[in-house]
């Protein structure tokens, strides 16, 4: 028989307001096997867990009911009490009386006999908990970030600096990302080429990190400190080491008409071809969809007009196979698509452009130099729209918007209005906005100075349409909600601040990776305050806007905060493996196979076994689970048909208990 | 509010079949009304006038007679407030505590001119029979 | 503070007292109003996490659900459901990852069409084939995970109570 203690916390009030703590203690005396029970203010503080210790010493406690929070939030911290105190952590068991009782329950009277209940269904459970060893598993001291843009440098760079070998998969054929097609950054006016490619080129030099560009997850198996990963690196048609990145391929290639995706389709760019000058590594890629070597066997020029012989049409894709202990998803945003705002003129009028292509137009390695101009006719506007939340803060059932909050856009419009003004002498910018978010070290001032410094024209109200006018102008109708008047601008140019989206490439990641997304695609952190970097699978770490709209310096605090946790994983020489796995009672298995069947990790293997059994010596065909690679999701014991596979810690005869306990 | 307001309040909220306190403010109703300089309460205002309760000033105000009832607003709202259905309803509980209740089909061809798509009389009809 | 400490044997304490310290929402049951038991089977990694979710969203459910905690809904047996039934359940719901977000790449999978089966069998034994339910939440679903809560025990306290399976030596 256990010797159970029952503690109960009363959480502040969090769960003393709806449920009476000490009527649950009361109670808990009366289930079998307790011989201890309490209630205190904070059984997670120092106190709480001291008074867990001295319980264990006095009362000679073999295990451990908690009445508290969700496990999810201090399981790993009562059985650390319990393991220091001579308990295996594995005979401690969570009542969940605060998330799942007192917080969604409204008074004493509905709150207490439910908690009452929990409790006797975790002593139930407790009961028939066995001690259970935690296994050892290898780590392999090298980290993959999956994605290179700015929070993927920063963590590789982070992580290769304490040490440890970091490789960068990159869908693109560079290195840069996002930021390296903004022009500058707000609130420094920092430009943003200028602070990115030194650290693109110290990637590339680090002798601890290896640069996949051009390349795709394929396959993550495995677990924590030990994944398995296949990346398939898509053929350049280009022999990187041969290639000096001259270009004279790129002057050369006679298919010129491609619209340019670095320019965001601005202007156009050759079947062969690197994005732009600073690219990391500075080697072209042939575009096979558009070139005509590859869709008519001819034209070959690129190859003949290459003076070091990189040019290789024959090159196939690779796929590499290699271990990793962790894993950074860093995978970044991209803007939503802006043609479903036909009321604004997106897609309608050439002048109509989205905030990013703005940032390309205003760049210096952009389409037009650096000079802004109209993509229509060339000309310099003189008065430019900014209208913001475009597709931001819809609600939840709009078909064209998202329901958060982009974060960034009410910055950068303030300051592509201040560069617009800089960059054109007497220029006009209105921006229609419906509310200013400035929250930030030297936000605010930025967008007064913008306001008052550069006469930025505010005007809060959002816009209901845009229409072209035959004389090239654009007539933007909107309200003036202050003043409670219409406004009605004929004006040269219109930037939307579109909302921002996870980058579309992390939905079939989250799958290969099986990590839990939200409703917008955003990844979902462990804890949303305590874990706010680590993923819900072990061993996977998160950094930048693929978990939230964010801007620059977050992110890269964000990516130092990931590259920590992934080095704290590779530091350890042995990882502990969960315990709780599948576990086959030789007397009943047949060895038909099912479990290996459903099996998603493979951890199945079958042995040649001599038994006795009632006395008769005989060789079976017998299950085996590898401790190793079991990860304990219990699918093989709903299918063994004689009922052999259990899994420890939820075994059938606790789960039953549960089951009883709850219909009591 | 007068228990008088209240009832009209909630009649106007059951024809309106929406919720008021998701307008964030932005303006696209009004940004989007074409009959917006003849209204003396703008197309926005709608929906805190309803949720502070000043029913009175809205079923006096010019707005109701001058919708044109193209659901401009209603479709480009990115919070689904539907502003224009909550115009419609201020106008049917007016309409209706002046005793003319519904709009009769033998009413309409003395008000229409017969180039009248026959479609927008259906949808008319429709609408403001709720 | 107050600390209990056990005096009497284990088996003298067990049986009394135990009513009176239930509140009067479980007193109301033995009044004769009908309050159905449910059962809840949740994924530790989605449907747990939406529970708790809801909890810290504060959206209410009714008191009568219980949560079972389960590695995966592919943990969940047949013979556990059944088990409830004959235990005096009324209804019983398993909530798993969404199709495709499995933490185990294919448990939900499994338990889909494996719970399927089980209904169509109760289905065939006479049992009210709406009291085993199953659906998806994800660990940021809380209001969602309210709203099945509130459906599936309306839809319970309508079908009434569960007397085919239950076995009455079970029973208080």
């Amino acid at each position: 028989m256990q010797r159970i203690g029952v503690f109960v916390c009363h959480c502040g009030t969090n769960i003393a307001a709806t449920v009476d703590v000490s009527k649950v203690a009361e109670a808990a005396k009366h289930e079998p096997g307790v011989v201890y029970a309490v209630d205190y203010t904070f059984m997670c503080s120092e106190a709480g867990q001291n008074l867990i210790a001295q319980a264990i010493k006095d009362y000679g406690l073999t295990a451990i009911v908690v009445c508290s929070c969700s496990p999810r939030m201090h399981e790993a911290t009562f059985r650390k009490v319990a393991e220091e105190n001579g308990v295996n952590p594995y005979m401690v068991e969570i009542a969940n009386i605060r998330e799942q009782c007192s917080w969604v329950h409204k008074n004493m009277d509905e709150g207490t006999p439910k908690a009452i209940t929990l409790m006797k269904t975790a002593v139930a459970k407790v009961n028939l908990d066995a001690p259970l060893q935690e296994g050892e598993a290898p780590v392999t001291k090298r980290a993959l970030v999956i994605g290179g843009g700015i929070a993927g440098i920063q963590t590789a760079l982070d992580i290769a600096d304490c040490g440890y070998k970091v490789d960068i998969v990159e869908k693109e054929q560079t290195i840069g990302g996002r930021m390296a097609q903004l022009d500058k950054t707000f609130p420094t006016l920092d430009c943003s080429s200028c602070i990115l490619t030194p650290r693109m080129t110290e990637v590339a030099q680090h002798p601890n990190i290896r640069l996949f560009t051009y390349s795709e997850v394929q396959e993550v198996s495995g677990f924590v400190g030990n994944f398995d990963v296949k990346i398939l690196k898509k053929s350049r048609s280009v022999r990187e080491k041969d290639c000096t990145g001259c270009g004279v391929c790129m002057t050369k290639c006679p298919s010129k008409k491609i619209p340019n995706e670095f320019n965001r389709g601005l202007n156009f760019r050759t079947a062969i071809n690197i994005p732009f000058a600073q690219a990391i590594p500075n080697v072209p890629v042939i575009d096979k969809e558009h070139c005509i070597h590859f869709k008519t066997g001819k034209c070959g020029i690129c190859a003949k007009v290459c003076p070091s012989h990189a040019v290789d049409y024959e090159i196939q894709d690779e796929v590499i196979e290699e271990k990793y202990g962790a894993i950074v998803v860093a995978t970044g945003f991209d803007q939503i698509d802006l043609h479903k705002f036909g009321e604004l003129g997106y897609g309608v009028s050439k002048d109509v452009i989205s905030s990013l292509e703005y940032e390309r137009i205003m760049s210096a390695t952009g389409p037009t130099g650096g000079h802004i101009v109209r993509p229509s006719d060339g000309k310099e506007p003189k008065d430019i729209v900014f209208i913001q939340c475009v597709g931001s803060r819809c609600e939840p059932d709009d078909r064209r918007g998202k329901t958060y909050c982009s974060k960034i856009c009410c910055m950068y419009t303030a300051k592509q209005s201040i560069m617009t003004c800089d960059h054109i002498p007497g220029a006009k910018c209105h921006v229609f906005y419906i509310d200013v978010r400035t929250p930030g070290k030297m936000f605010d001032e930025f967008y007064r100075r913008a306001v008052e410094q550069y006469g930025v024209d505010y005007i809060k109200g959002n816009v209901g349409k845009v229409t072209p006018l035959p004389n090239g102008k654009l007539r933007v109708h909107g309200v003036d909600l202050l003043d409670q008047k219409e406004v009605e601008l004929d004006t040269d140019m219109v930037v939307l601040a579109g909302a921002i989206e996870p980058n579309p490439s992390i939905r079939p990641l989250a799958t290969k990776l099986t990590l839990s997304i939200d409703n917008n695609n955003f990844l979902n952190e462990a804890h949303a305050k305590l874990h706010p970097v680590e993923a819900a699978t072990a061993g996977v770490f998160m950094a930048g806007t693929v978990q939230g709209p964010k801007d620059i310096p977050e992110t890269v605090a964000q990516a130092g905060a990931a590259a920590v946790k992934a080095v704290a994983l590779l530091a350890k020489d042995k990882l502990k493996t969960n315990p709780c796995v599948a576990q086959p009672d030789e007397l009943y298995c047949n060895g038909c196979s099912v479990c290996a069947n459903v099996c998603p990790y493979g951890a199945i293997t079958y042995i040649e076994k001599e038994v006795r059994d009632h006395g008769v010596r005989e060789t079976r065909r017998l299950a085996q689970v590898n401790p190793s690679l079991c990860k304990g999701c219990g699918a093989c014991t709903v299918a063994c048909p004689s009922g052999a596979m259990n899994l420890k810690g939820f075994t059938n005869r606790q789960i039953m208990a549960e089951v009883d306990s709850v219909c009591q | 509010m007068t228990p008088d307001e209240m009832k009209v309040r909630d009649y106007i909220l059951k024809i309106y079949d929406g919720d008021v306190t998701k307008c964030m403010h932005c303006g696209k109703c009004s940004a989007s009304c074409p009959a917006y300089g003849e209204m003396d309460i703008k197309p926005h205002q709608f929906p805190s006038y309803v949720a502070h309760g000043e029913i009175a000033a809205l079923m006096d105000s010019k707005t109701i007679w001058e919708c044109l009832g193209c659901s401009a607003c209603v479709e480009r709202c990115p919070r689904g407030v539907k502003p224009g259905k909550l115009i419609d309803g201020v106008r049917q509980a007016v309409i209706r505590q002046r005793g003319g209740s519904h709009l009769y089909p033998e009413q309409i061809p003395a008000m229409v001119d017969p180039e009248t798509p026959q479609q927008l009389l259906v949808s008319v009809l429709r609408r403001e029979r709720k | 503070m107050s600390v209990i400490e056990r005096t009497a044997s284990p088996e003298a304490m067990l049986e009394k007292d135990t009513l009176a310290y239930l509140g009067p929402a479980e007193a109301k049951k033995s009044e004769g109003e009908f309050v159905p038991k449910i059962v809840a089977f949740c994924c530790n990694w989605c449907s747990y996490a939406g529970a708790d979710s809801a909890g810290n969203a504060r959206a209410s459910y009714p008191t009568n659900i219980k949560i079972i905690r389960v590695p995966c809904s592919g943990r969940v047996n047949p013979l556990f459901i059944l088990r409830a039934f004959e235990k005096g359940a009324d209804g019983v719901i398993i909530c798993g990852c969404h199709p495709g977000d499995c933490h185990y790449t294919t448990g939900n999978y499994y338990t889909r069409r494996r719970m399927a089966l089980l209904i169509s069998m109760l289905d065939y034994i006479g049992v009210d084939k709406g009291r085993v339910e199953v659906d998806w939440v994800s660990a940021s679903e809380g209001a969602r995970f309210a709203e099945i809560m509130n459906k599936f025990a309306d839809k319970i306290r309508t079908l009434g109570r569960n007397v085919r399976l239950e076995d009455i030596r079970c029973r208080n």
